[in-house]
C-alpha cells in the first residue's frame, strides 16, 4: 500500500496518470453526472465570462453552461478527446502544476476531483497555487470582485459510503478501478450497439478472461484540511462544506 | 484546437510566465481546417472584451489568414444596422426575456469574420512555439500538448 511520503510525479505518473489513460473510456462511461454543488457554481457565473477546468476528465463540467467560455485541461489524451466535444469550450492537454495559461485572466476556475491524486502535502498546496494564479485579481475602478475557484476532494470521512472509511483511517490509499471484461463469444456479424467501443486495455492484472483492475492513489481529505491548503497557497476560503463523501471550497485570491 | 484558445494559452513552463514574449504561442507548420459552429451573437458580444486584439492579429497574420482590423470592433460592429427581422422560424428562443430581444439580431459581416477566425478555424497539426523559451508543443489531431520533459517541469 501507499506510503505517504517519498513519493511526487513518478509515482503519480504510475499510479495515476497511465491508470486514467487506460480507463479514459470507461471511465467516462461512468461520469455523466455532475456534482451538483458545482453545477450550481457553474451556472452562477456570468454570462461571457471565461473559466478553466483544471484535470477536467471527460469534460462532464463542460455540458453545464454554454453562455461561458471554458478551456478545460487534462493530462490524458484519450480523456481530453473524449472531452472536446462540448461546445463552445476548449481542451488541451496539461500538467495541473504546469498549468499553459496566462496568469490572472479567469473569472472562474474548477478543480473537480483533481489535487486528491496529488501524492505529497507540497504537491497539494502547489496544485491550489496554481489555479489560484489563474484568477484575475479584483479590480477597484471595474468595481468587478476577483475570480473564484471551485475544488472538490474526496473526503476520509465517509463512513456510508460504499468505501466506509471514517477518521483515522490512513489518508494515502489506493482504490481499485474494475475494468469489466466484456464477455468475448464468437464474432457476431451483425450486432454492434452502443457499449462497443468499450475499450479492453492491454496493460494491468489481467486475469484469464476475467476483469482487470487498476489501481489509483488517493490523498483522502480530512475536515479543514482542503481550506488549510488553499490558505497555505496563499488564497482566502470563501466558502466551504461537505458533498457526499467530499469536500469542497470556494477560494479566491487574498 | 480552435484559436479562440490561443487568447488563453502561454507557455507551460513557469520562468516564461512573467516574459511578455510568451505570449501569445506561435503557431508552426499549422495544418488548418475549418469545423463548421453556430453562430452565437452574444457569446461573440461577450467574448470581445476578452480578447487580445493585438495579438490575434498576430497569430492571425503569421497563419497567412485574412487581416484583422487595426482595432478591435465594438460590441455593436457586430449586429447589421438594417435590422431587418430574421427569418423567425429558424431562431430558436432562449430562456430569459432578455435573450429574446436579441435573437432579433442579424450578425453583421464582421461578426461572420470574427466567428469564422476565432471558432471554427481550427489547428489540427502544428506546433505552438514560445517566443520566449523557444519550447514547440505539439498540436496533433487537433489536440495541444503542454507536457513537459522531466528536465523542464
Ligand atoms: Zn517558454
Amino acid at each position: 500500500m501507499a506510503e505517504s511520503e517519498a513519493q511526487g510525479a513518478d509515482y503519480e505518473a504510475e499510479h495515476v496518470h497511465s491508470v486514467y489513460e487506460e480507463i479514459a473510456s470507461h471511465f467516462s462511461s461512468t461520469r455523466y453526472k455532475p456534482w451538483p454543488i458545482v453545477e450550481r457554481f457553474l451556472k452562477e457565473q456570468r454570462d461571457g465570462t471565461v473559466g478553466a477546468d483544471v484535470g477536467c476528465g471527460n469534460g462532464k463540467y463542460l455540458a453545464v453552461n454554454k453562455r461561458v467560455f471554458i478551456v478545460g485541461s487534462d493530462r490524458s489524451t484519450n480523456l481530453v478527446k473524449i472531452a472536446r466535444e462540448h461546445e463552445p469550450h476548449s481542451t488541451v492537454v496539461a500538467d495541473n502544476l504546469s498549468l499553459p495559461h496566462p496568469s490572472g485572466v479567469f473569472d472562474f476556475a474548477i478543480s473537480i476531483a483533481v489535487i486528491h491524486h496529488l501524492s505529497t502535502p507540497s504537491r497539494r498546496v502547489e496544485a491550489v497555487k496554481c489555479i489560484l494564479d489563474l484568477l484575475r485579481p479584483a479590480s477597484r475602478s471595474a468595481s468587478l470582485d476577483g475570480g473564484k475557484a471551485f475544488i472538490y476532494v474526496w473526503a476520509l470521512e465517509q463512513k456510508d459510503s460504499r468505501r466506509g472509511w471514517d477518521e483515522g483511517h490512513e489518508q494515502d490509499v489506493m482504490v481499485p478501478w474494475v475494468l469489466k471484461q466484456k464477455k468475448v463469444k464468437e464474432p457476431k456479424q451483425r450486432k454492434r450497439d452502443g457499449a462497443s467501443n468499450e475499450v479492453v486495455a492491454a496493460e494491468g492484472e489481467q486475469k484469464p478472461d476475467g476483469d482487470q483492475t487498476f489501481l489509483r492513489y488517493y490523498h483522502l481529505y480530512k475536515k479543514g484540511e482542503l481550506e488549510s491548503d488553499i490558505e497555505q497557497a496563499g488564497g482566502a476560503v470563501v466558502e466551504s462544506g461537505y458533498e457526499k463523501d467530499n469536500w469542497w471550497a470556494i477560494a479566491s485570491l487574498k | 484546437m480552435k484559436l479562440l484558445t490561443l487568447n488563453f494559452l502561454t507557455c507551460a513552463i513557469k520562468t516564461c510566465k512573467t516574459n511578455p514574449a510568451s505570449f501569445p504561442l506561435h503557431p508552426r507548420d499549422a495544418e488548418l481546417e475549418i469545423q463548421e459552429a453556430d453562430l452565437n451573437l452574444t457569446f461573440l458580444k461577450n467574448i470581445l472584451p476578452r480578447l487580445m486584439w493585438e495579438e490575434l492579429r498576430v497569430i492571425s497574420s503569421e497563419l497567412g489568414l485574412p487581416e484583422l482590423p487595426a482595432t478591435p470592433p465594438a460590441p455593436a460592429d457586430l449586429v447589421e444596422p438594417s435590422n431587418t427581422p430574421l427569418d423567425t422560424a429558424e431562431v430558436t428562443l432562449a430562456e430569459g426575456g432578455a435573450e429574446a430581444q436579441e435573437v432579433e439580431e442579424t450578425p453583421s459581416q464582421t461578426a461572420k469574420d470574427l466567428h469564422r477566425i476565432l471558432l471554427e478555424t481550427c489547428i489540427q497539426e502544428g506546433k505552438l512555439v514560445c517566443g520566449s523559451c523557444g519550447h514547440e508543443y505539439a498540436v496533433k489531431e487537433g489536440v495541444a500538448n503542454f507536457l513537459l520533459p522531466g528536465h523542464l517541469v
